[in-house]
C-alpha cells in the first residue's frame, strides 16, 4: 500500500510565498467544505512579490518541459461546472526545461498587476485570483500548485449621493413616504431614515427592513438570477396611526455585503436592495424595494 | 369564554416568565464570564419575551417588572465594560444591530443610560435620540412600557438645574422638552388602545387602559420634580404643551385622569398664576369628561393653599381667581350642555367653597355664585335628581358653616332662590338645617325684615307646598320639624318693644298661613313671645310712670292683646280647643298682671265658650276646669260682679262633670276661688264651706253609687282629699271651719275604712297615715297654730 501511494505520490513539494506576508492584511475566506481559512489581500495595481520553492522528494529526480508561475483572475459559473473564464492571466518562467534534483527556489514578481474585479463568493459563481506555478512534464501530468488570494478594491466616497424618498401606497389602504438618507452606502455604513405614515388603513402588525442581494449570471436565456435576505431588520411593532413617523436606523456592519458589482466580464452582476415590508395581522406582506449602491469606502488614512 | 381566556393567559405568564428566566440564566452567565457578545445575544433572548400579544396589562406589568430587574444587572455590566475600556458609542452601536426593535430598544435604553452616566455626549442628544427611536414601538401596551422603562432609566439622569448633567449644550429646558415628548408620546398610544381590538371588548380594554394611566402620568410627575421647572418655564412651556396634549387627545378618560393628574402633581401656587391657561382648557375637554370632579378638586385645592397661609391671600385677589373661575365655570356648563344638574351644582358648590375661604369678607362673591346656580337653574323646575339635591344642600349649608351665622346667608338675595329648586322633602330638611344652624349657634334675630327673608328660607316648614299637602309624611317627622320650627320663633328678640312687635306681626302673619296642623305648634311660641313682650311693657311703664302705654298705640299692650285674641281664635278655629283654652288664660293671666280687666275677661269669657262649645271630652274638661281655676283664682283685676259672674260658672261647671269623683274635686278645687290669701277682700268663708260641703255630698253619693254598682264602697280617698282642704282652710284661719266639722269628717273616715265593705286601699291608708301625722305635728309645734289643733283629737 505504501510502495503503491508512494508511486502516486508527487515527486516534489512545491510551495509558494509572499514576502512580507506577516505586514499584510489577511481575511477569512470560507472554503467549499465550510472551513475557514486565511488568506491574503491585495488590491489593484499592487505588486505581487515573492517566491517559489519546488523541493523534489528524496532522492528522486523531476524531469521538466519548464516550471512557470500564473496570475490567474477566473470567474467561475456553477451551472457549467468547470468552465473558468480567465479575465487576468500573467505568466511568469521560473525555469527553462531541465532537471532538478534538488531544493530550489526562484523568485517572482507582478508589477501593478491590473485586478479590476474583487473576489466574490456568490451562489452560482465565483470570482477568484489565483497564482499558479506549473511543472510541465513529458508524458504525465504537470505537477501544479495554487494559491489563492483576495483582491478588494476600493473607492472614495461618491461626490453624488443622493437620498431615496418616495411616496408610495396601495389606493385607500396605505399610503406611505418614506426617506433613506443615500442611495449609495459603503460597506459600514448605516441607513438612516423614516417611514412616514399618510394613510392606514390596514391592520399592520409590524414593519421591517430586509437587504436583499441578488445575484444574476450568465446571458440571454441563460441568465441565473438568485435572490438572498440577508438581513431582516424589524423597525415597527405595532398598528401606526395616519401622522406618524417611524426612525429608520440600520447598520450594515454585521451583516456579509459586498459591493454592488455590475456585469463584471459580461459574466454576473450582485445587486442590493433595501426592501420596506409591511406585514398586517393575517400576515400578508406588503413591500417596496429600493437598489441602493454599496461599495468599499477608501479610508483617507 | 372568559374564565378560559384568564387560564389561557396565566399559562401565556408562566410561559414568558419561563423563557426569560432561562435567558436571563445564559445572560448571567455571559456576563460572569465577561463575554459581550453572549451578553447581549442573550439579553435580547430575554427581552423578546416582551413582544408578546397575549397578556393583558396587568400580566404584562408582571413580565416587564422582572425583565427590568435583569436589565438593572444589565447596566451595570455594561457601566463595567466602560471601564475596561470598550467604548461606550461602540457599544451603543452594538446593541442597535439586534433584529428585533422591542429587545433592540430595551437594550439602546439601557445603553442610553449608561452613555449619558459617562458624560461622552451631551445628555440631551442620547435623551433626544432614545426618545425618537422608541417612535418603533406603536403598539400601545408594549410601547407604554418600553418608554415607562426609558422615562424610568433617565429620570435621574436628566439635565436639570444644579444636575451633574446639566452644562452649556444641556439646559434644564432639554430635560423639559425630553420628558414633554415622552409624555406626548405615551399619551397618543394610550388614547389610541381603544380602538384596537375587536369593539365588544371595548369595556375590558377601557378597564385595562386605567390600569395603564398611571404610566402616562408619571411623565407629569417627572415634569413636576425638575428643580429646573420654575414658574416661568411651566407657564410658558409645560403647561402649554401638556394641555395641547391632554385637549388634542380628544379622549374621555385620559382627559380627565390628566387634568387631574396636572392638579394634583404641580403647585398651587403654579396653578394660582397659570388660572387663565388652565381653565381655558376646560371647555375644550370632551363634553363627557367629568369636569366637575376635576374642577372641584382644583378649586378645593386652591381653598385650602388660601387656607393654609394668610400670605397667599393677596395672590388671589392679584390674579383675580375667583371671576375667573366663575367664568371658567360658565363657559363650561355652556360647552356641555349634557351636563348633568348634579354636576352643574357641584360645581358652583365647590366655587361657592372656594370663594368662602378665600373671599370671606366679599358676601357679594358667594351671592353671584348663587345667583349663577339659579340661573342655569331656571327653567328645569323642581330637581327630582337625588344628586342633584344633595348638592344643592351642600352649596346651601356651606355658608352657614362658615359664617357660622344665618344672618349673613340672609343676605345672600339668591339663597331662597336656589332653594325653591329643591323639592319639598329635600327643601325641609334644608330648613331644618337653617334652623340647626340658628339653635347651635344661638344667633338671635333681631329684625322684621330678616325674619321674613328667614320665613322666606323655611317657608317649607312653615306651610304646605303649592299642591296637596304631604300625607305621606311621618307623625313624628313632622313633629320634630314643627317642634324645631317653634324653636326657631322663640329666637326671634329685639329689645325695642316697636320693633319687636314687628316682628311678631311678621311671624304672625307667617304662621297662620301654616293651616291646621302646624298653628297648635307654631302658635304658643309665638303667644309666648308676645306675653314676654308684654310683661317687658308692663315692667317699663312701670318704671316710667309718667309715659302710660296708651300713648303710644303701636306698641300698647292692649294692641298685642287684640293681636291675640284673633291668633288663639284660629287656633280654636282648627280643632285644637285644648290649646286655645290654655292659651286664652295665658293671656289672661298676663292682662291681669297689665291691670286690664276688660281684656282679662275677655279672654276669661273665650276659655268659658271653648269650654261649653268645643271641650266635651270629659277628661280634657276635667284637665280645662283645673287650669280654669287655678288661673281665676289668680286673678286679681276683676270687680266683684265680673268675679262672681266668673267663679259661678266655674262652680257651675265643675259640678257638672261627668264622673263623680271628677266632680267631687273640681268642686273642692273651687273652694278656692273663695278664699284669695294676700287679698282681704276676696276671703269668704261661707262660701269656702259650701263648696267643701257639697264636695262632701258629691263624694258620699260616688261611694253609693259604688256601692249600688260593684257591690263595694270603694275607696275613702276622695275624704281624705277633702279633709285635708279642711285642714288648710282651718289653718288659714277660715272661721266657718271648725274644729268640730274636722272631727266629724276624720271620724266618718275612720268608720268607713273599717266597714266591710270597703275596698283595701294602700295608698288611701298611706294618705290618711300622713295627714294624721300632720296634724300631731302641728299639735307638738306649739305657739297659735299648736293652739288651734290642739282640740282635734285623733
Amino acid at each position: 500500500m505504501n510502495i503503491i501511494a508512494g508511486a502516486f505520490k508527487p515527486p516534489c513539494k512545491i510551495s509558494i510565498s509572499l514576502t512580507h506576508p506577516t505586514t499584510r492584511k489577511q481575511v477569512r475566506v470560507k472554503k467549499e467544505n465550510d472551513q475557514t481559512v486565511m488568506v491574503p489581500l491585495f488590491q489593484s495595481q499592487e505588486n505581487i512579490v515573492g517566491e517559489v520553492s519546488i523541493e523534489p522528494a528524496r532522492g528522486k529526480k523531476v524531469e521538466h518541459n519548464g516550471v512557470k508561475i500564473e496570475l490567474l483572475g477566473q470567474i467561475e459559473l456553477y451551472f457549467d461546472r468547470g468552465s473558468f473564464y480567465d479575465f487576468t492571466s500573467l505568466v511568469r518562467e521560473l525555469e527553462v526545461p531541465g532537471n532538478l534534483y534538488e531544493r530550489k527556489t526562484y523568485p517572482f514578481e507582478f508589477s501593478t498587476v491590473e485586478m479590476p474585479h474583487e473576489s466574490y463568493n456568490g451562489i452560482n459563481v465565483r470570482l477568484r485570483y489565483v497564482l499558479k506555478v506549473t511543472i510541465s512534464r513529458n508524458f504525465v501530468n504537470n505537477i501544479v500548485e495554487h494559491m489563492d488570494f483576495v483582491v478588494h478594491n476600493y473607492i472614495p466616497a461618491p461626490s453624488i449621493n443622493n437620498s431615496i424618498k418616495m411616496e408610495v401606497g396601495i389606493e385607500d389602504c396605505l399610503h406611505i413616504e418614506f426617506e433613506y438618507s443615500k442611495s449609495k452606502y459603503h460597506l459600514k455604513d448605516v441607513v438612516i431614515g423614516k417611514i412616514y405614515f399618510l394613510l392606514v388603513r390596514i391592520k399592520l402588525k409590524n414593519m421591517e427592513l430586509e437587504i436583499r442581494r441578488r445575484e444574476s449570471t450568465g446571458s440571454g436565456t441563460n441568465t441565473y438570477v438568485e435572490t438572498e435576505t440577508l438581513a431582516k431588520f424589524e423597525l415597527m411593532d405595532g398598528v401606526p396611526v395616519r401622522g406618524e413617523s417611524i426612525p429608520v436606523r440600520l447598520f450594515l456592519n454585521p451583516y456579509e455585503l459586498t459591493p454592488t458589482y455590475h456585469n463584471i466580464n459580461n459574466k454576473f452582476s450582485v445587486k442590493y436592495f433595501l426592501n420596506l415590508v409591511f406585514v398586517d395581522e393575517e400576515d400578508r406582506r406588503y413591500f417596496k424595494q429600493q437598489e441602493i449602491i454599496v461599495y468599499r469606502l477608501l479610508e483617507d488614512s | 369564554m372568559m374564565i378560559d381566556g384568564t387560564e389561557d393567559e396565566e399559562k401565556f405568564l408562566a410561559a414568558g416568565i419561563a423563557g426569560l428566566q432561562q435567558n436571563s440564566f445564559y445572560m448571567h452567565r455571559a456576563l460572569d464570564s465577561n463575554n459581550l457578545r453572549d451578553a447581549l445575544k442573550y439579553s435580547a433572548q430575554m427581552l423578546s419575551e416582551l413582544r408578546t400579544s397575549k397578556l393583558s396589562p396587568h400580566k404584562y406589568y408582571e413580565l416587564y417588572m422582572r425583565a427590568f430587574d435583569q436589565l438593572r444587572k444589565l447596566e451595570m455590566f455594561f457601566e463595567e465594560e466602560t471601564r475596561r475600556g470598550c467604548s461606550i458609542i461602540d457599544l451603543y452601536e452594538l446593541v442597535q444591530h439586534a433584529g428585533n426593535i422591542l429587545p433592540r430598544l430595551y437594550l439602546l435604553c439601557t445603553v442610553g443610560s449608561v452613555y449619558i452616566k459617562s458624560k461622552e455626549a451631551p445628555a440631551k442628544d442620547v435623551l433626544k435620540d432614545l426618545v425618537e427611536m422608541c417612535r418603533g414601538i406603536q403598539n400601545p401596551v408594549r410601547g407604554l412600557f418600553l418608554r415607562s422603562y426609558l422615562s424610568q432609566v433617565s429620570k435621574d439622569k436628566l439635565p436639570d438645574i444644579g444636575s451633574e448633567y446639566e452644562g452649556d449644550a444641556d439646559t434644564v429646558s432639554d430635560a423639559v422638552e425630553f420628558v414633554l415628548q415622552n409624555f406626548t408620546e405615551m399619551n397618543k398610544l394610550w388614547v389610541r388602545m381603544q380602538h384596537q381590538g375587536p369593539s365588544r371588548e371595548k369595556e375590558k380594554r377601557e378597564k385595562e387602559r386605567n390600569e395603564l394611566r398611571d404610566l402616562v402620568g408619571k411623565n407629569l410627575h417627572v415634569l413636576s420634580q425638575i428643580e429646573g421647572v420654575d414658574l416661568e418655564m411651566y407657564k410658558d412651556v409645560v403647561l402649554p404643551r401638556v394641555l395641547e396634549q391632554v385637549v388634542n387627545c380628544k379622549d374621555e378618560l385620559a382627559q380627565f385622569y390628566l387634568m387631574d393628574c396636572i392638579i394634583q402633581v404641580f403647585p398651587d401656587e403654579y396653578h394660582l398664576q397659570t388660572l387663565d391657561v388652565l381653565l381655558g382648557a376646560y371647555p375644550q375637554l370632551q363634553s363627557s369628561v367629568d369636569i366637575k370632579t376635576v374642577l372641584s378638586q382644583l378649586m378645593e385645592r386652591l381653598s385650602n393653599y388660601a387656607a393654609s397661609s394668610a400670605e397667599v391671600l393677596p395672590e388671589f385677589l392679584q390674579v383675580e381667581a375667583f371671576s375667573k373661575l366663575s367664568n371658567a365655570i360658565g363657559k363650561v356648563i355652556e360647552a356641555q350642555p349634557d351636563m348633568p344638574t348634579a354636576g352643574v351644582v357641584t360645581l358652583y358648590s365647590s366655587l361657592l367653597t372656594f370663594t368662602l375661604h378665600v373671599h370671606p369678607d366679599r358676601l357679594d362673591y358667594a351671592d353671584q355664585v348663587l345667583g349663577a346656580c339659579v340661573k342655569n337653574l331656571s327653567g328645569k323646575g323642581k330637581i327630582e335628581d337625588k344628586k342633584a339635591t344633595k348638592q344643592i344642600v351642600a352649596l346651601l349649608s356651606a355658608p352657614l358653616e362658615k359664617y357660622n351665622d344665618i344672618m349673613t346667608a340672609l343676605k345672600l338675595s339668591n339663597y331662597p332662590h336656589v332653594m325653591e329648586f329643591l323639592d319639598v322633602p329635600t327643601n325641609k330638611v334644608m330648613a331644618t338645617v337653617i334652623i340647626q344652624s340658628i339653635m347651635k349657634n344661638g344667633t338671635r334675630i333681631s329684625t322684621s325684615d330678616k325674619v321674613e327673608s328667614l320665613f322666606e328660607l323655611i317657608k317649607g316648614l312653615i306651610k304646605d307646598s303649592d299642591g296637596t299637602p304631604d300625607d305621606e309624611l311621618d307623625e313624628d317627622d313632622f313633629k320634630e320639624e314643627q317642634n324645631s320650627v317653634a324653636r326657631l320663633i322663640q329666637m326671634f328678640y329685639n329689645d325695642d318693644p316697636e320693633e319687636m312687635l314687628k316682628i311678631i306681626e311678621t311671624v304672625r302673619k307667617h304662621i297662620l298661613t301654616g293651616g291646621p296642623k302646624r298653628l297648635p305648634f307654631t302658635v304658643p311660641p309665638l303667644m309666648f313671645s308676645s306675653l314676654k313682650l308684654v310683661r317687658q311693657l308692663q315692667g317699663q311703664s312701670q318704671s316710667q310712670e309718667e309715659n302710660p302705654f296708651g300713648d303710644d298705640a303701636s306698641t300698647s299692650p292692649k294692641k298685642i292683646f287684640q293681636l291675640l285674641n284673633q291668633t288663639i281664635e284660629t287656633l280654636s278655629g282648627v280643632l285644637a280647643p285644648e290649646l286655645a283654652l290654655q292659651l286664652c288664660l295665658q293671656c289672661a293671666e298676663a292682662a291681669n298682671d297689665c291691670e286690664l280687666e276688660p281684656v282679662a275677661y275677655e279672654f276669661f269669657t273665650q276659655a268659658y265658650i271653648l269650654y261649653e262649645e268645643e271641650i266635651s271630652d270629659s277628661r280634657a274638661q276635667v284637665t280645662a276646669i283645673h287650669l280654669i281655676i287655678g288661673t281665676l283664682q289668680r286673678m286679681h283685676v276683676f270687680g266683684v260682679e265680673n268675679r262672681d259672674t266668673l267663679t259661678h260658672k266655674a262652680t257651675g261647671y265643675s259640678a257638672k262633670l261627668l264622673k263623680k269623683p271628677d266632680q267631687c274635686r273640681a268642686v273642692y278645687a273651687c273652694s278656692h276661688l273663695f278664699w284669695v290669701d294676700d287679698h282681704d277682700n276676696m276671703k269668704d268663708g261661707e262660701r269656702v264651706l259650701l263648696c267643701l260641703k257639697r264636695a262632701l255630698r258629691i263624694a258620699n253619693a260616688a261611694q253609693q253609687m259604688a256601692n249600688a254598682a260593684r257591690g263595694s264602697t270603694g275607696s275613702v280617698m276622695l275624704f281624705i282629699e277633702i279633709l285635708n282642704k279642711y285642714l288648710y282652710f282651718f289653718e288659714k284661719g277660715n272661721p266657718q271651719v271648725t274644729v268640730a266639722a274636722i272631727q266629724g269628717l276624720i271620724e266618718l273616715i275612720m268608720n268607713e275604712m273599717q266597714s266591710d265593705t270597703a275596698t283595701p286601699d294602700p295608698s288611701a291608708d298611706a294618705f290618711l297615715a300622713t295627714t294624721m301625722r300632720y296634724i300631731q305635728f302641728q299639735k307638738q309645734k306649739g305657739g297659735t297654730v299648736g293652739e288651734k289643733y290642739e282640740p282635734i283629737k285623733v
